[in-house]
């Protein structure tokens, strides 16, 4: 039988985390226990955060503070856009009152159901992931943490600014969880558009092309046409124009 | 580990990773709670944890220790049976009733959060509950009546 600790503290967590090695995280529950009592996870160890005090939202000067065990019920009205609209779709009530924040980004991909749905709009945000284990605490991207994974890694936090603009958009399939077939979240940082889709490969990812091309144009008003008109008209020309290669 | 189920303090013997439904359903011989799915899916394994409604099979007994759970049977009981387990009897809510502990729980949590939901309301709060007979029409008209009667 699995050997579960119980930490009381962030610091308690670390120093059982350790490096990680043999150890099973287990938060809100709705991945690790099913897949336990299905005989999926055979866990070493198991390490259970519902008591290290790790959840909570913090706002300070425009900088949004995600302790990692958060309840995904608690980004739909605290966290920015377009974390919040992607949070209000994840799974149905009950699932968002005990889902963490932390185990949907840990999530992994390629089970029967999709999940990790908030890796999404935490690509869009440029969020930062702090996080210990071997080599002790540090703060990685949410690109260098998505693309190394969260092997060895025990998240404490989840940092995100909020952004001057933020847009979401998806393709869902009704179900008693509206399932996301595909969906978009974009967000301008400080550092520009940041665009990411979800649906499109095993987990999220940033689609910097679709980033580059807003960067490439900068269309005018003049006689002609609006700069306006040309924003809306141009993605259709250019799809006409790369369906027609012939 | 102790826990307060139905108003009643149990202490469990259950391995702490063991889902709250199967320390119910096996060693407290709490039937109501249904196990479905038992993946999160289906919402026949709803019961509150601390008045919230929570997936009994995705919940581990090491999160609720010293928690307070309430199943169907802490509602009400026959001849007595609380506001919305009466609206759901008196609706025509319940067909083969394997999903209705869970929908008279989510019901029972979502009027105490908002009285008066709107229909928008009532299907998304009870949007994770599944219901094998497709009665969702009584199922909605309970909710309604509920809403509507004095509690």
């Amino acid at each position: 039988m699995t050997d579960v600790i119980v930490p009381t503290s962030a610091e308690e967590a670390a120093a059982a985390f350790g490096d990680g090695g043999g150890i099973t995280v287990l938060a809100g529950g709705t991945l690790v226990v099913p897949a336990i009592k299905l005989g999926r996870l055979r866990p070493e160890r198991t390490l259970f955060l519902g008591r290290a005090g790790l959840d909570g939202i913090e706002r300070a000067n425009g900088t949004v503070k995600i302790g990692a065990t958060t309840p995904i019920a608690a980004l739909v009205e605290g966290a920015p856009e377009p974390l919040a609209t992607f949070a209000r779709h994840v799974g149905d009530h009950e699932i968002r009152g005990q889902a963490t924040i932390g185990g949907n980004l840990c999530a992994p991909s390629g089970g029967t159901t999709p999940v990790g749905d908030l890796q999404a709009p935490l690509l869009a945000l440029d969020a930062r992931i702090r996080s210990v284990g071997a080599g002790g605490e540090r703060t990685d991207s949410i690109d260098d943490f998505l693309a190394a994974g969260p092997v060895g890694r025990l998240v404490l936090g989840i940092e995100v600014d909020a952004p001057k603009r933020a847009a979401t958009a998806a393709v869902r399939r009704p179900h008693a969880h509206a399932y996301s077939v595909l969906a978009v979240a974009a967000a301008e940082t400080a550092d520009g558009v940041r665009i990411a889709v979800l649906g499109a490969g095993p987990r999220a990812v940033r689609v910097a092309s679709a980033e580059q091309a807003l960067a490439d144009v900068d269309p005018q008003d003049d006689a002609l046409a609006s700069a306006w008109y040309r924003r809306q008209v141009l993605p259709g020309l250019v799809e006409r124009a790369l369906e027609g290669l012939r | 580990m102790r826990l307060t189920v139905n108003g009643l303090e149990r202490e469990l013997a259950s391995a702490p990773l063991e889902p709250l439904l199967h320390a119910l359903r096996e060693e407290l011989g709490i039937t109501s709670p249904k196990a479905g799915c038992q993946e999160g899916g289906c919402g026949a394994c709803t019961v509150l944890v601390d008045g919230e409604p929570r997936r009994s099979c995705l919940v581990p007994l090491a999160a609720v220790e010293g928690a307070s759970v309430t199943t169907v049977e802490g509602l009400g009981e026959p001849g007595n049976l609380s506001t919305v387990q009466a609206a759901f009897h008196e609706q025509y809510g319940i067909q083969c009733g394997f999903c209705t502990p869970g929908f008279v729980l989510a019901t029972t949590a979502l009027l105490e959060r908002s009285p008066s939901p709107s229909r928008d309301e009532i299907l998304a709060g009870l949007g994770g509950h599944v219901c094998r007979c497709t009665g969702y029409v009584k199922i909605v008209a309970a909710v309604e009546a509920a809403a509507g009667s004095p509690a």
